[in-house]
């Protein structure tokens, strides 16, 4: 089982790079809430994967019998996963506006703040 | 007294809060920003005068036994930062009375401070790693909003730059916060730190120190990953770029310094040469792009990767004189930086530009303000008796004690360098003539007024008397980041102090 979630995070990391390096923003971003997802994934394989066996604490014990699955992952994940949603979301009306106003997703038109103003001023 | 380390964390939260309220009442707004950094600043003093008389504070978050819950710990080095970042939180809520424009008052610049305060300040006195991940995050969307929020082209531009290099960090931290987990099986630091001390460290360990390093890296703008500040920063309003040259780059630096020393000290130790090297071509390559700039904040955001360098030069030594430098260094470089860049905030709204080529003669006009920068430029570029002339003798000294000759060498290059670029500044903008003819016609009459200008000079001028002081009276200074030094090389305190047992 954490071969294949292995294999799929793998996949997520390789598709979100590949996608941060090409010059559209949108790609990036896109590439960006994919590492996000590959991340989750990731901290959930490595909390151990335990099927069918939650941490509940039977009727007349004061601790639950192992093996339990270990609920802390879940609850990082759910923590880095609202954080994510927030920042994605910021992310998109961001690029929006980026498109608005420079006209393009291009990254390589988008270098006004690290080239030297010609003597003029910034716009 | 325990509770006394939730106030840094309350004050800036209810600051926020009040001042989302009042939305509409940018008067109100302003009041909260200063009265609450006021008090953050004094909770950071109480603070730190409390963990120095009695060591180590801790307090568990909901009272979950350790490890289990979320740690608050404040050691000294956590309280001298959140001392410092109070300071600065107050100059500039003081300078943003009279520079900010009403466009960025409607959109909420005030509260959003006050937010990034609070992950600031979260990140300095958590004792989870987890939670550091939760408080980076809270400063990361403070920050990307305030430089958004212009909304003009270069404001978009640097946004999305700052946003894409910091989300993959982020991305770096929370993959290795995990993988920590999976191996360790908790995450509250001075657990970690005992675990790896006592358990000789074997397989993923040092790739998760890796990745820990990258990921602080980015965010503390380390050589080869400084490249999002110089093309970022710049395009903020003066009081947005001041709060983070004084305390974003700072928050990662922290980190690194922090887990290093705390968890991964043998990593740090395999590591050092490499370490070294990084901090050698940051401070070299943030110098030498500087040189080619005309444009005083461009200029000076080169500066603040090249100071970083120094900071992480401390850390790569792992002496007690060089972490002692490393703090003397963080708040000396903390007020020299903020003064310089709030005085090229006057300067802005004196000329109404901050290009060096259609400046100058401004010697004539405030020879005060000139004075003030030229004070703090001098400290930036360690001439004694400023307070840069001590944090970089500490820093040298503990590179010849310890015979890393080369990183040495660059550290002394560097500062000459910074001289020249800081000359460059003062004889363009304040000391030569006012250029005459064409280029002085889209100059702005300027319209500041004397009141506004005091708003604006008075946080710029206690900032230059801090270096000062530093600089003439180091003795105690220094005395305090020893013992903070100290108790970073010696993590048994910090250790016992959170999970309450001696070890």
């Amino acid at each position: 089982m954490e071969s294949v979630f292995a294999i799929v995070v793998g996949g997520l990391y390789a598709a979100g790079i590949y996608l941060m390096v090409r010059r559209s923003i949108v790609k990036a971003i896109f590439g960006l809430a994919l590492l996000g997802n590959g991340a989750n994934l990731l901290i959930f394989t490595v909390g151990r994967l335990t099927a069918g066996r939650p941490p509940y604490i039977p009727a007349g014990s004061t601790e639950a019998l192992p093996p339990v699955a270990d609920p802390l992952p879940q609850a990082l994940i759910l923590t880095a996963i609202v954080i994510g949603f927030g920042v994605q979301a910021f992310a998109l009306v961001l690029i929006k506006r980026v498109y608005q106003t420079v006209g393009s997703d291009d990254v390589d038109r988008m270098t006004t703040t690290d080239t030297l103003p010609g003597g003029g001023t910034q716009r | 007294m325990n509770s006394l380390l939730f106030m840094p964390l309350l004050i800036p939260l209810m600051a926020a809060v009040a001042g989302t309220l009042a939305w509409k009442r940018p008067d109100l707004q302003k009041l909260m920003g200063v009265c609450g950094t006021a008090a953050l600043l004094a909770s950071g003093v109480m603070l730190l005068v409390d963990v120095r008389r009695g060591g180590v504070l801790s307090v568990q978050s909901g009272s979950w036994a350790v490890p289990f819950g979320i740690s608050l710990v404040a050691d000294l080095f956590s309280a001298i930062m959140v001392t410092v970042a109070g300071a600065i939180g107050l100059a500039v809520a003081v300078y943003s009375l009279s520079d900010t424009k009403p466009e960025y008052e409607q959109l909420g610049y005030h509260p959003l401070i006050q937010i990034l305060l609070l992950g600031v300040c979260g990140s300095f006195l958590t004792g989870d790693i987890f939670n550091l991940y939760v408080w980076f995050e809270v400063m990361l969307i403070a920050s990307f909003v305030l430089l958004a929020l212009g909304g003009k082209r270069s404001h978009l531009e640097a946004a999305i730059k700052y946003v894409v290099l910091n989300l993959i960090a982020s991305a770096l931290f929370l993959a290795a916060v995990g993988i920590l987990y999976g191996v360790a099986g908790t995450l509250n630091m001075a657990d970690l730190a005992r675990l790896l001390r006592e358990a000789p460290n074997n397989g993923p360990i040092p790739v998760i120190a890796i990745l820990f390093l990258v990921a602080f890296g980015i965010k503390a703008a380390v050589f080869p990953l400084f490249f999002w500040l110089p093309a970022s920063y710049h395009t903020a309003p003066i009081a947005v770029t001041t709060i983070f040259s004084a305390l974003l780059t700072k928050v990662g630096v922290y980190a690194l310094i922090r887990i290093f020393t705390l968890i991964f000290v043998q990593e740090l130790e395999a590591w050092q040469p490499f370490i070294l090297a990084a901090a050698g071509f940051t401070m070299a390559a943030g110098v030498l792009g500087a040189v080619a700039q005309f444009e005083i904040r461009r200029l000076l955001s080169f500066h603040i990767v090249s100071q970083i360098g120094y900071l992480i030069m401390g850390l790569g030594l792992l002496t007690r004189m060089s972490l002692a430098g490393t703090i003397f260094f963080m708040i000396h470089v903390i007020a020299a930086k903020s003064a310089l860049f709030l005085i090229t905030g006057i300067v802005r709204r004196m000329a109404g530009t901050t290009e060096l080529k259609e400046l100058g003669g401004l010697y004539c006009r405030r020879p005060f303000v000139a004075g003030m920068f030229l004070v703090s430029a001098l400290a930036l570029a360690g001439i004694p008796p400023l307070s840069g002339f001590w944090a970089k003798l500490a820093l040298v000294w503990a590179g010849i004690a310890t015979g890393h000759y080369m990183v040495t060498a660059a550290a002394l290059l560097v500062s000459i360098l910074t001289l020249f670029s800081m000359t460059k500044i003062w004889s363009e903008a304040f000391w030569k003539e006012a250029p005459a003819g064409e280029n002085r016609t889209h100059f702005p009459v300027s319209t500041l007024s004397t009141a506004s200008l005091w708003l604006m000079a008075v946080p710029a001028a206690l900032l230059t008397l801090t270096t000062v002081a530093m600089g003439l009276m180091p003795e105690p200074f220094y005395a305090l980041c020893m013992e903070a030094a100290d108790q970073l090389l010696q993590p048994t305190a910090y250790i016992s102090a959170v999970l309450g047992v001696v070890i």
